[in-house]
């Protein structure tokens, strides 16, 4: 506790919560897309530290995370729209879709946990698409989740008669709906690092670890690994699902294009690319990762007419050409991650050795 | 109080054509240091593994402190209070030596998942007991200076120590040691000694396998030979040490 009196992690503390508090601000000022991109950055820290869970603390592969944010997301786009005329409240559909995609995660997890490393992603990565698919074809002999074209007008977060969709004047500033999104969901990044911080260095997050270090030691200790491995299956998923129900809600629109196999590899890089375990590099991996592409959006067409006066390559293009070239020099010159743990770093050096 | 405390029936494993264990039957009484010896490859880690779980019997079955053991369940093996040690070491490399002592701590405490969110009265002060008993069990080893190092970067003897330290941790009534000198001196031997002595003193009963034969004929209070997968003697070391089955297959060698 001591370590939070401390006056320069205070001062640390408070300048970071001033930049968070004003960022959305700034952002606005390039206009709405920039704080809608912002409020993506942050959900995607959310997803990735749920996921990191997952792989960075049990060392379990993930490859089919992205499945548990679709439950999510669906559980709040059914019981929150015109679809079947249901508008839930947010304590009632949030924990359903956290419940719902944590079953999914312990249905999945169940089976497979026996699986080590590449069996399990593969596993995984099938039960990710099958999702998929099933969100896409639930549309007959029972119109479910109406198929690819996916569910429309979805309720916004609300409490009470507090909308986070539209512009409001609070405190005399006119604040837009992205911009009161950015706040719920930096509450909820919040949240999630707590809780990521707390597991980390609890009993579980021990067995977790040990789990990871040398599996027939842990047993050998008496620790259920496949329970405790199904726990962190069970809560990733959770931490997804709650994401889920956030992103309908934000977009007002889900359908199945959004839970793609490239999704789950995108917050697996987050994860890796980051700093498996360490929950600032996965932050920063997380942000990095998802304004990245953006600012390539934005930056590469305009670049090449000020460089060459005509476009040369498609922007699209480029921009995952870019990004890709970009995920290849980190991990040739940072196997690590961008930020790994001091622990991990040392692991690898010794290794290269 | 039985005066037993683990009785192995008939166990019998094989791996294709290896008969590992030969139906193998032995009762090791509580409160002694039982010594398991036997040339390489005769079955003696085989047997460790049955007993903890890892390998499930071909057939046969052990009784532990008066109840059966079930196979396959290497954490309930834990839980009822078998601890071990693996003839390659097998820490929790990238873990400091205190954080290995305070996972073996895992199997006797129980914050979970909403404790360790909520951080409750409950589970900050049971962190606190795993914290302080999994320091004092560096003590007891005495490897308390490198409690902050990794496991993986202590010296070999010392890895042994912490193996030990972790074993403990979980509060076994048996203790089952494989192999702990190998690859150690002699003070490292001699210290080594002292220490199993101490432990047996505290009230935990062993079981060791070594191939040091001096070192089990005087720290032992009875012997079990085997060979080929089979029990050649059971009894105490003076008489083992004469029996002349024993010095053919084992010590005459
Ligand atoms: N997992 C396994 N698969 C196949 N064969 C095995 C396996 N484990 C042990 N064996 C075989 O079973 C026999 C007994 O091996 P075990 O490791 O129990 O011997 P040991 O008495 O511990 O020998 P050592 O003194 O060398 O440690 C050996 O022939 C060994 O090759
Ligand atoms: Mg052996």
């Amino acid at each position: 506790m001591s370590k939070w009196l401390n006056p320069r992690s205070a001062f640390g503390i408070a300048l970071i919560a001033v930049a968070l508090l004003g960022l959305p601000f700034v952002a606005a000022m390039g206009g709405q897309a920039w704080v809608r991109i912002l409020d993506f950055a942050i959900l995607y820290v959310f997803l990735a530290l749920g996921l990191n869970i997952v792989v960075g603390f049990a060392g379990l592969l993930d490859l089919g995370y992205i499945a548990f944010y679709a439950v999510g997301a669906y559980t709040w786009a059914l019981l929150a729209s015109p679809h079947f005329g249901l508008h839930l409240p947010i304590w009632v559909i949030l924990p359903i879709g956290a419940g719902l995609a944590c079953f999914a995660g312990v249905l999945l997890g169940s089976p497979t946990l026996k699986l080590r490393g590449d069996y399990l992603a593969i596993v995984t990565l099938g039960f990710g698409e099958i999702v998929r698919i099933f969100m896409n074809n639930l549309n007959a002999p029972v119109n479910i989740t109406n198929g690819p074209q996916g569910i429309t007008l979805i309720d916004p977060v609300a409490f009470g008669d507090f909308r986070f969709s539209g512009t409001s004047q609070l405190f005399g500033l006119s604040v837009s709906g992205p911009i009161k999104y950015y706040y719920l969901l930096v509450a909820l990044a919040i949240l999630v690092i707590v809780i990521n911080l707390r597991l980390q260095h609890s009993r579980i997050g021990r067995a977790w670890q040990a789990i990871r270090e040398d599996e027939i030691a842990a047993k050998a200790v008496g620790i259920n690994t496949r329970n405790i491995k199904l726990l962190a299956f069970a809560m990733g998923a959770s931490f997804g699902g709650i994401a889920g129900g956030v992103f309908a809600a934000m977009q007002g629109f889900v359908s199945p294009e959004s839970f793609s196999l490239m999704e789950s590899i995108m917050i697996l890089a987050m994860v890796v690319l980051g700093g498996m375990g360490h929950i600032p590099g996965v932050i920063l991996g997380a942000v990095l990762l998802s304004i990245l592409p953006e600012v390539l959006r934005y930056g590469v067409g305009p670049a090449q007419m000020a460089l060459f006066g005509k476009m040369l390559v498609d922007p699209e293009s480029l921009r995952m050409l870019v990004f890709g070239l970009a995920l290849v020099l980190v991990m040739r010159f940072k196997p690590a991650g961008l930020w790994p743990s001091p622990e991990r770093k040392r692991e690898l050096q010794e290794a290269g050795q | 109080m039985s005066e037993v405390l683990l009785k192995a029936e008939a166990v019998a494993k094989h791996f294709g054509g290896v008969k590992a264990l030969q139906e193998v039957s032995l009762t090791i009484r509580r409160g002694e240091i039982y010594g398991l010896i036997g040339p390489n490859g005769a079955g003696k880690t085989t047997f460790f593994n049955c007993m903890t779980g890892l390998y499930v019997p071909d057939g046969g079955g052990f009784v532990f402190d008066g109840a059966p053991l079930i196979a396959d369940a290497p954490h309930q093996a834990a839980e009822r209070g078998i601890a071990r040690t693996f003839q390659n070491i097998r820490l929790f490399g990238n873990m400091t030596a205190l954080e290995n002592v305070m996972v073996g701590r895992h199997v006797r405490t129980k914050a979970g998942v909403l404790g360790a969110m909520f951080q409750n009265a409950a589970t900050k002060a049971e962190e606190v007991a795993i914290r302080q008993r999994a320091s004092d069990l560096l003590h007891y080893v005495r490897i308390e200076e490198r409690a902050d190092d990794l496991a993986k970067n202590l010296s070999y003897g010392d890895q042994r120590r912490l193996e030990i330290a972790r074993a403990l941790a979980t509060e076994p009534k048996l203790l089952c040691l494989d192999e702990p000198a190998a690859g150690m001196n002699a003070t490292e031997t001699a210290e080594l000694r002292e220490l199993i002595e101490g432990i047996r003193r505290d009230g935990t009963t062993i079981l060791l396998i070594e191939h040091d034969v001096k070192l089990v004929m005087g720290l032992c209070d009875r012997v079990a030979v085997l060979d080929y997968g089979a029990l050649v003697i059971e009894d105490v070391p003076a008489v083992v040490q004469k029996d002349q089955r024993v010095i053919e297959a084992y010590l005459g060698a």
